[in-house]
């Protein structure tokens, strides 16, 4: 690892000078992806600021209907969150089943936004559920936020404060994850509100996404047959070690009808 | 360089650091705590596993400058003098170790489960241990020593 300034500022302001007036400089939440980068020299910020000390960040809060989580929450308490197993249940398994309990006392939801991992499993919640990211300067939708590979809407300086989950209907997660990293080879995150369908992917292009084609459909009838014969182009999808494009489109169609079914079980329970 | 004081093991240690340095090197090398293993150095493994504030964090993903303040227990804190703690002594009844090396690392993920899960199921400990990896591939008996260990404690052993 690099040497690099450290900085501890105690409000939003001063964290923002202090990356404004740094020649190459870092935030640091939980550092979960950014410490592994450093020690690989993958990065080498001239300064990190860590924004461990600003107060009101972090918690989970009900806020009409939706819920909102401060951007320094720690995965292991938004997974152990009572509000959120009561509100969006399915948000709170699936950050409690992301890495390992390690991990989730550090990792966090801001830095996971902003880090922007294509196979994370934090966007695609965003993205179908209509999520609103809040930050320093504004509220960005999360339509709008996820760019590219580890790329974001997040102008140099600006900090995410909280992210705002607007309560659906009825919500699933299904993942396929690669055995020994657990990342999502394909993971698909769909969620109903009355009419209103979305359906996002992780895993299987540089960036989440959402299919529009099955969520017209799954807007018709919610049901896995809805979907059944809609074919998944796998021309766009990413090839590696793990999984060629094509049976990433099969992962992407099977996995997105068991989360639909999963919904139906859920409601019967 | 960055100043910090860490209370480690119930004693407050403060040093001058170097911001880069890792909480698990701040632990072994100025501290001389070898206790605390480094295997994978990539926060799979789980060897450098240490408390902080409670809670169980990978000690080579973590700046020791993001430890200032905080309390953080290591394996050498966790027994009575020369009395085991209940959950050490499981391990070496039920022969939870062969070569020893993700020993520390595995009381300290132990330590933080029963701190949430007073009864904690084989298949809760399996989970739990999902980022605690034991080469020598004894996971029968670390999951045994870790229910008898989890039993013991709530006897106040």
């Amino acid at each position: 690892m690099y040497d690099f300034n450290y900085h501890e500022p105690k409000t939003l302001a001063e964290a923002a000078a202090a990356l404004r007036t740094s020649r190459d400089g870092s935030f640091i939440a939980g550092g979960m992806s950014l410490i592994p980068a450093l020690k690989q020299r993958r990065a080498k910020p001239s300064d990190l600021i860590d924004l461990r000390l600003i107060e009101g960040l972090s918690g989970v809060r009900r806020e009409g209907s939706a819920v909102v989580i401060g951007a320094m929450t720690r995965h292991a308490d938004v997974a152990d969150s009572a509000l959120l197993r009561a509100t969006i249940p399915e948000l709170g398994r699936l950050v409690g089943e992301m890495a390992d309990p390690s991990v989730r006392n550090r990792a966090t939801l801001g830095g996971s936004v902003a880090h922007g991992d294509p196979a994370a499993d934090y966007p695609p919640a965003l993205l179908a559920l209509g999520a609103t990211i809040i930050t320093t300067d504004r509220t960005i939708a999360a339509a709008d936020f996820f760019t590219g590979a580890f790329t974001t809407a997040l102008r140099r300086g600006e900090i995410i404060t909280a992210v705002s989950f607007p309560i659906p209907q009825t919500a699933a997660y299904l993942k396929f994850s690669n055995t020994a990293s657990r990342y999502a080879i394909v993971g698909v995150f769909v969620a109903k509100s009355g009419g209103d369908v979305r359906l996002a992917v992780t895993g299987a292009k540089a960036c989440v996404f959402r299919l529009k084609e099955m969520e017209d459909a799954l807007a018709k009838a919610f049901i896995p047959e809805a979907i059944e014969s809609i074919a998944v182009t796998p021309s766009a999808l990413n090839a590696d070690i793990h999984a060629t494009p094509e049976y990433r489109a099969h992962l992407i169609s099977v996995m997105a009808r068991r989360a639909v079914a999963a919904t139906a079980a859920k409601r019967q329970n | 360089m960055a100043h910090v004081t860490i209370r480690v093991n119930g004693k407050e240690e403060t040093r001058e650091i170097k911001p880069r340095t890792l909480l698990v090197e701040f632990l072994r090398e100025r501290l001389g705590l070898t206790g605390t293993h480094v295997g994978c150095d990539t926060t799979q493994c789980g060897c450098c596993v240490v408390l902080v504030d409670g809670r169980s964090v990978n000690s080579c993903t973590m700046l020791a400058v993001q430890a200032n303040g905080t309390s953080v227990t290591t394996i050498e804190g966790v027994a009575d003098g020369d009395k085991l703690h209940p959950m050490q002594a499981a391990f070496r009844e039920h022969h939870a170790l062969q070569c020893g090396f993700c020993t520390p690392g595995m009381v300290m993920s132990a330590l933080e489960l029963v701190q949430r899960n007073k009864n904690p199921t084989e298949a809760d400990i399996r989970y739990w241990l999902l980022g605690n990896m034991c080469r020598c591939t004894g996971y029968q008996n670390i999951v045994e020593a870790i229910q008898a260990g989890a039993a013991a404690m709530a006897q106040g052993q």
